[in-house]
């Protein structure tokens, strides 16, 4: 089977600190792979070098088949429509409502309504994410759990084939930690969708991960499933599953 | 030592920034002239740009017109040149001072609001959701702000040079008892194209810069939350810098078109 995504020995370096060194990994159709490393090791630096809001120095890098660093600026905004990227603070449009966060990268890509209206679609996502309620509301009004799920619709609109995580539910309180982690689930068995998830949240890894890869150093330090992984004797591995 | 290396640090930061300028300018220019272009978006930017600054800058006009006259005034009058006010005050605000001043309140207003606006987008990551959907951000935020000061600065520059000209008239009403008609007569009849061309040209790039540098601060902004700071001051500094390089520079130019 194709990956989605495949990278092999990507490195990334800021000067003189070499971020990422050599990394690599597939993603494949319908998975959820979690990437766990401790801050400042390159999780997020990744994620952007996938949709090229980073160029990598080196390595193999496609999505969708496609070699991410040699595409034109028109390729890559194509492909980024199959590619939904939820930040860690959310990232809405604090001067738009959310039905103008929805709408906005709907708009601009047409191709993707496939001849439904815009107010079903907006009306469908934001149900999916069980906040249909607050499609005239300002991001302000929202709380930190629902401004991610809202940030989940905006990307779940252009109905993307693979879903980018950067720490989903980082600030979240445990409970609507939970809640945004079964949404991913659900999101992911009703839109098929494959995830990469950056995560500190090891309750979170644990319930949503088929696959993890450690990252430390900037290269893969171990991989597998979240039980085969949490048994490891190494120290440097179980020293995240304390 | 460290004397040498500040200076010479201090210098290379300010040659390089000046390039990332006018390669921002040159980005501008590129992403304007190549759709898809953003017309709801300019046309929300130019109200908002209008409607945030028209009471400021209509006020400023106002105090212009009054002040202005008020004091000048007794020293015409010293020369029985009274009846020359209106045709003074009216070159003064219409060449020189209305442009500049109103433009150094609209850096003030509009500038450090672009700056602000742009800069806490980036540090919230706005800027980089709106690459990450499919869409120009630059072209979005940068090259509608751009156009919009352009466009609106100098329609906020007749508006507060008007305001002022009504100011100087309360008050050559109230002192001399000169009628509206008169004093716009005279105001009037002492203008000419050399006044009005030069003085209009130069607006649009006032408003150019305005944008350009708001902009530029905020969409390059780093540094979290005092980065968005910083870029909303310096964005207001540099503007109105430029404001006075620029209006130099018109000066100039008017002087061998039209022989001021």
């Amino acid at each position: 089977m194709e990956p989605l995504i495949h990278i092999e020995n990507l490195y990334k370096s800021f000067g003189g600190l070499h971020v990422l060194n050599g990394f690599s990994l597939d993603l494949y159709d319908g998975e959820n792979l979690v990437i766990v490393g401790r801050s400042g090791s390159g999780k997020s630096v990744l994620l952007k070098c996938i949709v090229r809001l980073l160029e990598p120095d080196s390595g193999a890098l496609e999505v969708l088949g496609q070699p991410v660093p040699q595409l034109s600026q028109y390729e890559m905004d194509h492909l980024r429509t199959e590619v939904g990227f939820l930040f860690q603070g959310s990232a809405l449009y604090d001067s738009m409502t959310v039905r103008e966060n929805l709408e906005f990268p709907l708009r601009r890509h047409p191709e993707k309504m496939k001849g439904h209206d815009v107010g079903t679609l907006i009306t469908s996502t934001l149900e999916s994410v069980g906040l249909a309620h607050t499609v005239d509301m300002m991001p302000e009004e929202l709380s930190g759990g629902m401004q991610r799920r809202i940030a989940l619709a905006r990307t779940l609109i252009l109905r993307p084939r693979i879903i980018l995580y950067d720490e989903p539910t980082s600030g979240l309180d445990p409970i609507t930690a939970k809640e945004i982690i079964e949404l991913m689930l659900r999101i992911q068995e009703e839109y098929h969708t494959a995830a990469l998830i950056i995560t500190h949240d090891m309750d979170c890894a644990r319930v949503i991960a088929n696959r993890m890869i450690i990252l430390i150093d900037g290269k893969n330090y171990a991989e597998g499933a979240y039980a085969e992984l949490s048994m490891s004797p190494d120290p440097r591995v179980r020293a995240f599953f304390k | 030592m460290p004397a040498t290396y500040y200076q010479r640090s201090g210098l290379r930061r300010y040659f390089q920034e000046t390039g990332e300028v006018w390669l921002f300018a040159r980005r501008f220019f590129k992403e304007a002239l190549h759709r898809p272009f953003e017309g709801k978006e300019l046309l929300r930017q130019c109200f908002i740009v209008g409607n945030q600054s028209l009471f400021l800058v209509g006020m400023t006009g106002l105090i212009m017109g009054l002040v202005l006259t008020l004091q000048t005034r007794p020293t015409m009058e010293d020369f029985g040149a009274e009846a020359y006010m209106p045709a003074m005050v009216g070159v003064s605000i219409i060449r020189e001072i209305g442009p500049v001043v109103i433009a150094l309140i609209c850096a003030g207003k509009i500038g450090s609001s672009i700056g602000a606006e742009l800069g806490s987008m980036k540090v919230t990551e706005q800027i980089a959701a709106m690459e990450v959907s499919g869409t120009n951000p630059f072209k979005y935020l940068v090259v509608t702000r751009i156009l919009a000061t352009t466009l609106m600065v100098p329609l906020l520059v007749i508006f507060g040079d008007a305001i002022a000209l009504f100011g100087s008239f309360l008050v050559e009403h109230m002192k001399g008892d000169v009628s509206f008609r008169l004093f716009f007569n005279k105001v009037f009849r002492q203008l000419g194209f050399g006044d009005l061309i030069p003085a209009t040209a130069k607006t649009f790039f006032f408003g150019f810069a305005i944008g350009l540098i708001g902009c530029f601060k905020g969409y390059t902004s780093k540094k979290g939350t005092a980065g968005v700071g910083r870029a909303a001051n310096t964005a207001v500094v540099v503007a109105s810098m430029l404001l006075f390089v620029l209006d130099f520079i018109a000066v100039l130019v008017a002087d061998i078109f039209f022989d001021l």
